[in-house]
């Protein structure tokens, strides 16, 4: 009786949760410390202005001592991210060494986002020395190094383990597959270091090379990790979508991102199963905070991403005109691009560049 | 003319011991060195035969490492430098023919010194083994600490000038430990091992380095905010080690910004300290700053001996027979070599006719935009070649 009563509510739950067709649908927002409220408040008034139908559910995810004595999540916040399904997140802080794992790392395995997608693409206006550059670098984002497994078996001799699972592999190999196709792209290369690390990024290349197999239209090529670090300061053109286990993708995209103007203009969303997450990777830059100084593109670009994700793809393009247009123009801008207005008047401006 | 210079070197060879004696311990203090100067005169000797040669083992290596090593012998001819070379075919790709690893091993710990070409690493071993041929000799003349120096080219073009900064990486432990097991189907774990003692050491040969080169800063590379343990070790010797040099500024950065702004910004590095994967990240990312893997010269280093190698090392297999690889890397490491066995003028007459073949800008491989080939190249450094210095 318990059990069918159970399955009733079930699909329930998740009908109410999938309002992919349904008007306005709510998006938990976290906004995060430092910089975070600012520039969250930036993305809320440009998406009003833009007439976005999302509603959205503020949280706080400051950590809290949980039931067990922990430090952790609020309860709030993880409801709210599992019935919403999706989010944007401002960044967090993490304090060094104080004894709980990251905030960051915790939502990642809460909610099970396996996949760290991040665009790096040269922006008119953004003057670097790499032009053209227009990778995506998608990461598996629950294993690998940062499987935090660690132990000192003597005094002064540690190991780390560096975990590599076949199904997360595949899942992650699997979704740079699909992304590639769903957004036109022609290659993926696998990012790997096999011939050091024969038996776990050996398992992560054969899994990439078998779902290589079932995407015959797109191409698929091996690359160690230090051709392509090689390379891509070389001549970022050659690459197109990188996959890679944890470690080498926090890396690649960090430095994809230097090609492009740095963490303040680049975008990253993380996908899970059943939900997704998507914020700005740059830091709460404490010593700005409050001063109306902040650059909110990253977080802004973050959510035309999560708008994409949702499907609403003519106000994702629309807002991202508008953003390109203003960052291109050069006229408004923030002072870490090397502008003097404020947040609130890049705000501004992109608003009216909004038509 | 040349048996003039030979005896003149001969001279300075035994002059001028402490000058290009190892790292480790001239640098530490004056007073050590001055003691260990019988030490270093006796090492010395084995390596110079009768007839006042030096001897080296060499190790061509895989893809175009050969017709590199080609070009370092020519000019060697050319300059009559007094260094026999002792040739070992070694290969992990090529097992049947590998000279074992006994032989070269014992060569190079005689010799003391090695100029080798890479070897390639395959993704599988053939008997199962998880450890490369790299890491065998590495670990079997305990070689832990390799050194990259960036620097730009006169007359490269590229897209950041006056890089000019040391990478140096433990390369005996960490990721690299071939440490390695399937717990069960589709599950593999891989060890990365990180100990106090290999920390300290390349630590202390980092400020060691850096004092003895005159530099100002430290950079240690790291990710203990995610490896706390691991990378935390790594990271606290570095901080233990910067307290007793004073004078050399130290500074930790997080591996992933460290990318970030080498790409951005990699003037603002001096001399880095890295664990070991992080260390092949950050050298082949700074080579290809300045012209790409064919330009950079590296050495690795144990407590008695030193392999002189590339700096960012790469097979090139598409190149292999075309003449087209540029020899420049291994050139300089064999100027660096010369010069690590006290031969300076001769490191120096290298080194200058090869910056001459830079400034003078018609001869270019095709990696730099040029259309010569190796052998073009390798002549033009002999045509520059001044014996009067």
């Amino acid at each position: 009786m318990a059990a069918r009563l159970i399955r009733k509510i079930t699909p329930a739950a998740r009908s109410g949760t999938a309002q992919y067709s349904s008007g306005v649908r709510r998006v938990t927002l976290i906004p995060g410390h430092g910089i975070g409220p600012e520039i969250t408040v930036a993305v809320q008034k440009i998406f009003e202005a833009a007439k976005v139908p999302i509603e959205w559910d503020e949280v706080d995810v400051t950590a809290v001592r949980g039931p067990d004595g922990k430090f952790g999540i609020p309860q709030k916040a993880i409801d709210s991210v599992n019935a919403n399904k999706i989010g944007l997140k401002g960044p967090l802080m993490t304090p060094v060494g104080k004894g709980y794992r990251s905030l960051n790392l915790a939502l990642r395995k809460e909610f099970d986002l396996y996949a760290n997608v991040r665009p790096c693409k040269s922006l008119d206006g953004i003057k670097t020395l790499y032009d053209n550059v227009d990778v995506v670098t998608i990461r598996e984002n629950t294993e690998g190094e940062y499987s935090g497994i660690e132990h000192e078996i003597v005094d002064g001799v540690v190991q780390s383990i560096k975990l590599i699972t076949e199904e997360a592999s595949k899942r992650v190999a699997e979704f740079a597959f699909e992304f590639a196709r769903d957004n036109k792209r022609k290659k993926v290369t696998a990012v790997h270091k096999a011939n050091i690390m024969r038996m776990s990024d050996g398992l992560f290349l054969r899994c990439c090379r078998d779902l290589a197999t079932k995407y015959p239209d797109i191409k698929f090529e091996e690359r160690y990790l230090d051709t392509v670090c090689l390379n891509m300061v070389q001549d970022p053109a050659k690459f197109d979508v990188l996959v890679m286990p944890n470690l080498y993708g926090d890396i690649m995209s960090d430095m994809c991102s230097g090609l492009v103007g740095g963490l303040g203009l680049t975008p990253s969303g993380n996908i899970g199963k059943n939900g997704a997450l998507f914020e700005s990777v740059h830091g709460t830059a404490p010593a700005i905070a409050g001063q109306d100084k902040a650059n909110p593109t990253a977080l802004l670009l973050s959510g035309v991403m999560m708008l994409r994700y949702m499907k609403l793809l003519d106000h994702a393009n629309k807002i991202e005109a508008a953003c390109f247009a203003v960052l291109k123009e050069g006229r408004v801008l923030t002072e870490d691009l090397g502008g003097n207005s404020t947040c609130t008047a890049y705000t501004e401006e992109i608003i009216k560049n909004l038509c | 003319m040349s048996l003039i210079s030979r005896n003149v070197f001969r001279a300075l060879v035994q002059g001028s011991q402490h000058v290009g004696k190892g790292v480790h311990t001239s640098a530490v203090n004056p007073e050590k060195n001055v003691c260990l100067a019988p030490h270093s005169i006796s090492t010395l000797q084995s390596q110079v035969s009768k007839e006042g040669r030096i001897k080296c083992t060499l190790i061509p290596g895989d893809g175009v490492g050969p017709e590199l090593v080609y070009a370092v012998q020519e000019v060697f001819k050319a300059a009559s430098i007094p260094v026999d070379f002792e040739s070992f075919f070694f290969s992990e790709v090529n097992p049947t023919l590998s000279a074992p690893l006994e032989d070269v091993v014992n060569s190079i710990s005689r010799n003391k010194i090695c100029i080798k070409g890479i070897l390639a690493t395959p993704d599988f071993s053939h008997t199962g083994e998880l450890q490369t041929l790299n890491m065998k000799l590495r670990n079997a003349l305990d070689l832990y600490a390799n050194v990259v120096h960036v620097k730009s080219l006169p007359n490269v073009k590229s897209r950041h000038n006056n890089v000019d900064c040391i990478i140096i990486r433990e390369q005996t432990e960490g990721e690299y430990s071939a440490l390695e097991h399937e717990s069960v189907p589709g599950v593999v774990e891989c060890l990365k091992i990180i100990t106090a003692q290999k920390s300290e050491r390349i630590a202390k040969f980092a400020f060691d380095y850096a004092v003895k080169m005159g530099r100002k800063k430290v950079t240690a590379v790291h990710k203990a905010n995610i490896m706390k343990l691991g990378d935390g070790l790594f990271l606290r010797s570095c901080e233990g080690m910067a307290k007793l040099y004073p004078r050399i500024q130290f500074e930790k950065m997080i591996v992933d910004n460290c990318t970030m702004q080498m790409v951005a910004n990699p003037n603002q590095f001096d001399v880095m300290v890295t664990p070991n994967l992080y260390g092949n990240i950050v050298d082949n990312l700074a080579s290809g700053l300045v012209g790409g893997a064919g330009v950079v010269a590296g050495a690795s280093y144990s407590a008695e001996c030193a392999v002189f190698e590339q700096g960012a090392r790469h097979i090139f297999s598409g190149a292999v027979g075309k003449n087209i690889a540029n020899p420049t890397a291994m050139l300089l490491c064999s100027a660096n070599l010369l010069s690590h066995v006290n031969l300076h003028a001769y490191s120096k007459m290298i080194k200058n006719a090869i910056n001459k073949v830079f400034q003078d800008g018609k001869i270019r491989t095709k990696d730099l935009g040029g259309q010569c080939t190796t052998k073009d190249f390798t002549n033009a450094v002999i045509h520059f070649l001044d014996h009067e210095v």
